[in-house]
């Protein structure tokens, strides 16, 4: 057991409005340490990490750095006190050389208060070095490789002196070679007392990385142990560890006539030659890592991208579909994975949205008929129970789970059969989570088909009747539901096929 | 529960209101000028250029864009009018021809927002430059001027003794409220302003709406031109000049949000009106017009103070 702890998190308790996000949480991590910090979407790693980044405050518990009780107030403070955060997405500034963005916001400056660009190149040159990269400071990070903007990123956080650094998915866009070159850092910075927080996905990486694990679980920790002391399986079951026939409602029905038939489509090199189909009453599930094209082929069916070869039918009939438009014509419907982003207009209120692709239908002479508005929105809230105080709300005061049932109200007003579900219960509390899968079931009972994208295993596992893995672009494996297990499906995620395809 | 939007939107409109009653209150109280019906019909009417040019901004507005351009197009379809009716067109035709000169200049708007992907700032402020150039390469650099007496009834006119361009705001602001409250283009250009790639994922053709928002704005822009050429009995290349600040005003005042996806056309007029009382009472008051752009700015800026701190309040 390590001895030299630096931070130390204790009972640390956090809601936001209908969701316990941290249920007293306890964690710690030493000098020299890499912990790894371990969860299923939701499980509470962003909120714990965003408390220590300042990015957002806890509600009670305590936090201790080098054994004094600090309040983390701002990102500022965060900083000042020590801990430094890399995001999976970079908060790096494309037109500034690597150096500049190295000393954004504490640039040493000359006798005259101008910026000091030599000192800021040698010293950002030293920190390079230090991390063992060979790169050239002077270079615009918007000329540099994702593998260099993170080495940017590290150098940036070791210029204020980070004692805890904390790197959330670090390798999700990193190729094989990289990542080793990664892990050789990281190691450098343990050996410099850096004590380091790695949150991964990732299971086999976090073997060879990391020292301790954390095991996080809707909000509470569930485990702390020595990586030496557990195995992969272990962890999974800890991550996921409920029944999962309970949470999982699902209902399967016999799969009816093909609706959806895609043959050798391409898109550059995101999406290199699949083939699959869907069936009536079928849940396709389509796993595998952040990056590995799944979203691209759910942009490519909806017509939001274009695909350079290969063919769709729909029911048996080849189509183009070069617009969400065209989608919506042949029965697709489209769950993204960022509802507020893409899925709704927050500002507009339920009924508005509810109505937005059902407009045509809806009106006469280009004159909304707002009774037919009215009563279709007022059947979907009915009907998947959407809990609002009424069809005016404005949906950014919905909750997740009923912002979710909105969207998924939109295209069932539209009579869709052809659901492709991109993360669709992400960021939603458990009971909201079930809702979803029962309305899941219910689309598949009226002969709907489903495509669900998931990065949580056990809900792909938990729902779909067929389950395709996707690797770089490719479809590395398919299995059938009941002949699949998480550790099949990782390992095929992890780039080694397991499953009947090539 | 269905008439809540409804409420907050009206609560909104009735504090723009209650501004613009405290306005003429203390102009009432200021000078015995201000409120007969000879200078309220005046007020009415110098307000309902900009107050006509303001329906169309508001739609753009709400697309969460904006349009510079306004005033140069004033300036453009009116010389357009104007030398159709010098060249004998029948004065239906003549205004047709101007009002089409408007629509294409706010079509052109569209196409460089939509296809030339360029920010509506961007595109709007060449089309100011533009459309005032050719204004004056039209015109020749000079007014054109002295039109038929049945063309001034445009704005001499008067039926009930209201005046005709307060009439035809009147009608403008009808017609405009129905497009955006009743019909699926209003829907779009609200929901094009709210979460523009949510509005395309929808099945939404966002390219050509948006372009017809704009187009909308030219042709709303070219009616204030038939009036303003009207009153003036004359159409200058130069005229129009800042009109898109008083109409980017009168629709912020009016609590429309330029973060788009939020806003109404009543509060536009409110807006509008705010502005012309303001202007005209100032003008009673013998205040300098030097200091009158002074107050107005302080104006336009307390308003919004206003609303986002109601907004802020509100969460």
């Amino acid at each position: 057991m390590p001895n030299d702890i630096i931070l130390t998190m204790r009972g640390i308790r956090k809601s936001f409005p209908g969701v316990v996000a941290l249920a007293g949480v306890d964690f710690e991590v030493a000098s020299g340490e890499v912990h790894v910090l371990l969860g299923e979407n939701g499980a509470g790693k962003s909120t714990l990490v965003n408390i220590l980044s300042g990015a957002c405050r806890k509600d009670s518990g305590e936090i201790r750095l080098a054994g004094r009780p600090v309040e983390i107030k701002n990102p500022r403070h965060s900083r000042e006190l020590g801990i430094s955060i890399i995001y999976q997405e970079f908060n790096l500034i494309p037109g500034l050389s690597a150096g500049e963005n190295i000393f954004l916001g504490h640039e040493p400056a000359n006798f005259a208060g101008l910026i000091a660009h030599r000192q800021i190149h040698a010293e950002a040159s030293r920190l390079l070095r230090e991390l063992g990269v060979d790169l050239d400071p002077r270079t615009p990070v918007r000329r540099l490789g994702v593998a260099q903007q993170q080495m940017v990123e590290i150098a940036k956080a070791l210029s204020v002196e980070a004692k805890v650094l904390i790197m959330d998915e670090p390798t999700s866009a990193l190729t094989d070679r990289e990542i080793r070159e990664l892990f050789a850092v990281i190691r450098r910075l343990q050996a410099k007392g850096v004590a380091i927080i790695y949150i991964s996905h990732r299971l086999a990486e976090l073997f060879e990385v990391g020292d301790r694990v954390t095991v996080l679980r809707d909000g509470r920790h569930v485990a702390t142990e020595d990586i030496s002391a557990v195995t992969p399986a272990q962890l999974v079951r800890l991550m996921a560890n409920r029944a999962l026939a309970e949470h999982f409602p699902k209902q399967k029905v016999p799969a009816g006539e093909e609706l959806l038939r895609v043959e050798q489509l391409s898109r550059g090199r995101v999406l290199r030659d699949l083939s699959f189909s869907l069936r009536r009453g079928e849940v396709l599930g389509l796993a595998g890592l952040l990056g590995s094209g799944r979203t691209e082929l759910a942009r490519v069916l909806f017509g939001v991208e274009c695909s350079t070869a290969g063919t769709i039918s729909i029911k048996g009939r080849p189509v183009r579909i070069n617009s969400p438009a065209a989608a919506i014509k042949l029965g697709l419907g489209y769950l993204t994975a960022d509802r507020q982003a893409q899925g709704l207009v927050p500002i507009l209120s339920l009924q508005e949205n509810l109505s937005l692709p059902n407009l045509g239908r809806l009106a006469r002479l280009g004159v909304v008929n707002r009774r037919a508005e009215t009563a279709l929105a007022r059947r979907f809230v009915a009907e998947l129970r959407i809990k609002t105080p009424g069809l005016w709300q404005k949906v950014m005061y919905l909750s997740g789970g009923n912002q979710q049932k909105v969207v998924l109200s939109k295209w069932l007003a539209g009579e869709a059969e052809i659901f492709i579900c991109d993360e669709p219960t992400r960021g939603l509390d458990v009971a909201a989570k079930v809702e979803i899968y029962q309305l899941m079931n219910r689309l598949t009972a009226r002969g709907a088909g489903i495509i669900m994208i998931s990065s949580e295993l056990p809900e792909i596992l938990g729902m779909s009747d067929r389950i395709l893995e996707m690797h770089q672009g490719r479809l590395t494996a398919e299995f059938d539901a009941n002949a699949a297990t998480q550790e099949r499906i990782l390992q095929a995620a992890l780039g080694h096929p397991a499953g009947s395809r090539r | 529960m269905a008439d809540r939007k409804i409420f907050t939107a009206h609560s909104r409109q009735l504090g723009t209101l209650l501004g613009l009653l405290a306005l003429c209150l203390s102009l009432w109280l200021l000078t015995p000028h201000f409120l007969t019906v000879a200078n309220l019909l005046n007020v009415a009417q110098q307000t309902a250029i900009n107050a006509i040019i303001a329906v169309g901004m508001t739609f753009v507005i709400i697309s969460a864009g904006i349009d510079l351009s306004v005033g140069s197009i004033v300036a453009f379809a009116g010389v357009v009018l104007a030398s159709g009716l010098q060249g004998g067109l029948p004065i239906p035709l003549a205004v047709l021809a101007g009002l089409a000169a408007g629509w294409v200049c706010g079509l052109l708007n569209g196409l460089l927002i939509t296809l030339g992907k360029l920010p509506p700032f961007i595109a709007t402020l060449g089309m100011m430059s533009i459309a005032r150039g050719a204004a004056l390469v039209y015109a020749g650099g000079r007014p054109i001027s002295g039109f038929a007496p049945e063309f001034r009834q445009i704005a001499t006119g008067e039926i009930l003794w209201v005046p005709a361009p307060v009439i035809l705001m009147i009608c403008v602001y009808a017609a405009g409220s129905f497009l955006l409250a009743r019909t699926k283009f209003g829907r779009y250009t609200y929901a094009m302003g709210g979460n523009e790639q949510a509005t395309w994922l929808s099945g939404v053709n966002v390219r050509l709406h948006k372009t017809m928002v704009y187009g909308l704005c030219g042709v709303t822009s070219a009616l204030a031109a038939v009036v303003l050429t009207a009153r003036l009995n004359s159409a200058q290349p130069i005229a129009g000049i800042m009109y898109e600040l008083d109409a980017i005003a009168a629709t912020v005042i009016g609590g429309t949000s330029l973060m788009g996806g939020q806003g109404s056309l009543p509060g536009t007029l409110i807006g509008a009106f705010i502005m012309g009382v303001l202007r005209n009472g100032l003008n009673l008051l013998g205040v300098s017009s030097f200091l009158q752009q002074i107050i107005i700015g302080a104006v336009i800026i307390i308003a919004v103070l206003i609303d986002a701190g109601l907004k802020a309040s509100q969460k």
